[in-house]
């Protein structure tokens, strides 16, 4: 692990300039909508597959705090690094940045809805899911946002974590309990995110170093993070097929994954061969863009199979 | 306008030499613009939409907690 200084001075929780000119949209805009609807729909499969039946509105009451909560904890994110945004160009017209929305505007409203989707959730559902959303936020927001994203290289494998937890707080919400079927969910998601993000970061990298984000790119260079990239891939297919040898998935998962597993190997095999040029980052483009549909299937075919007979 | 020409004439013959009454001084206080009142508006109306079906949200769980035969009482 190797620390990386900082270019940037932080300016969260700088002066406000002028409050009151946002509309709801630009709200909205504040909870990453686009990683919100991800946390729904694997949330959802926690949800569906987790043994005991809930009441549909329990369920949706569980599944609206955890797309609040996930929500409150990008628009925190959002707050916390309005300074790198301001200097990236993937992230330069967001609310913050872009002077719709004031640091102290986007805090209040984090942290309230952070608290309500929490309660809410405690309240209405139970307690150990409201728990473990409790601690979701506070992993991405305070481990993963102010700590290791601006300090090590591996931050988005460690603080991935939270993206991953999601299906886990739904089958808790479900059940009262989480077991290893949840866990092997929360794996999945684990360790396709380091391969995930270091393709985007591959041709994203220049973004990276002029904000100086410690993206593995910026410090260890193109071909470590490839050979990482292929070396997390090659852990992921077998445990995205754990699910099978376990018991908890059927034929139709053991074909999606195994095909779907095959094209990110292939998929990640090119990224790890072409390291120069166009080619290189067309190579990692696809990567990235696989890396979504690959997910999407493997819950996709997992919530089929909870709620189709016969898959 | 006579009347008050004569109150203005009297007043300047009374007053002669005395300054002229002050200005009314500004507004204090923050003054919206137009779009920045319309967009409150919108907040507004999201905020007490959310609300209202965050009451709705509460009536409706506690309804299904209480179970299948809260509506089935002797009265």
């Amino acid at each position: 692990m190797s620390d990386v200084s900082v270019s940037l001075d932080k300016t969260a929780g700088a002066p406000d300039i002028a409050g009151g000119m946002a509309s709801p949209g630009d709200f909205l805009a504040l909870l990453k909508p686009r990683v919100m609807s991800l946390v729904i729909f694997t949330a959802l499969v926690g949800l569906v597959r987790a043994p005991d039946h809930v009441h549909p509105v329990i369920a949706f009451t569980a599944l609206l705090c955890i797309a609040v909560g996930a929500g409150a904890a990008g628009a925190l994110n959002m707050w916390w690094d309005a300074d790198i945004d301001a200097v990236m160009k993937r992230t330069v017209r967001r609310p913050i940045p872009a002077g719709r929305i004031t640091p102290k505007e986007a805090l209040a409203f984090g942290l309230t809805l952070a608290c309500f989707s929490v309660g809410v959730l405690g309240l209405l559902v139970n307690v150990l899911s409201a728990a473990l959303l409790a601690f979701t936020i506070f992993f991405y927001v305070v481990i993963y946002t102010m700590w290791l994203k601006r300090s090590t290289p591996q931050n988005i494998v460690i603080g991935g974590a939270a993206g991953a937890f999601p299906p886990m707080v739904a089958w808790a919400a479900a059940s009262g309990s989480v077991s290893l079927e949840s866990v092997l969910l929360v794996a999945i998601i684990f360790f396709w995110t380091p391969p995930h993000f270091w393709a985007l970061a591959l041709y994203r990298a220049d973004d990276y170093a002029r904000a100086g984000v410690p993206m593995l790119p910026v410090v260890a260079g193109g071909d470590e993070t490839r050979r990482q990239i292929l070396l997390y891939t090659l852990f992921l297919v077998p445990l995205a097929l754990s699910p099978v040898a376990l018991g908890y998935a059927g034929i139709a998962y053991a074909v999606v994954s195994g095909v779907t597993g095959a094209g990110m190997l292939w998929l990640a095999f090119d990224v790890y061969r072409k390291r120069t040029g166009d080619a290189a980052v067309a190579a990692a483009r696809k990567l990235f863009g696989f890396s979504i549909l690959y997910l999407f299937l493997l819950f996709a075919t997992l919530l089929a199979e909870a709620v189709i007979p016969g898959v | 306008m006579a009347k008050a020409n004569r109150k203005v004439a009297g007043k300047a013959g009374q007053g002669a030499g005395k300054p002229a009454p002050k200005a009314t001084p500004p507004v204090d206080g923050v003054v919206l613009s137009e779009q920045q009142k319309r967009q409150r508006r919108a907040r507004s109306l999201a905020i007490a939409g959310v609300l209202g079906f965050l009451v709705l949200l509460f009536y409706v769980v506690t309804i299904v907690k209480l179970g299948p035969n809260v509506m089935n009482r002797p009265l």
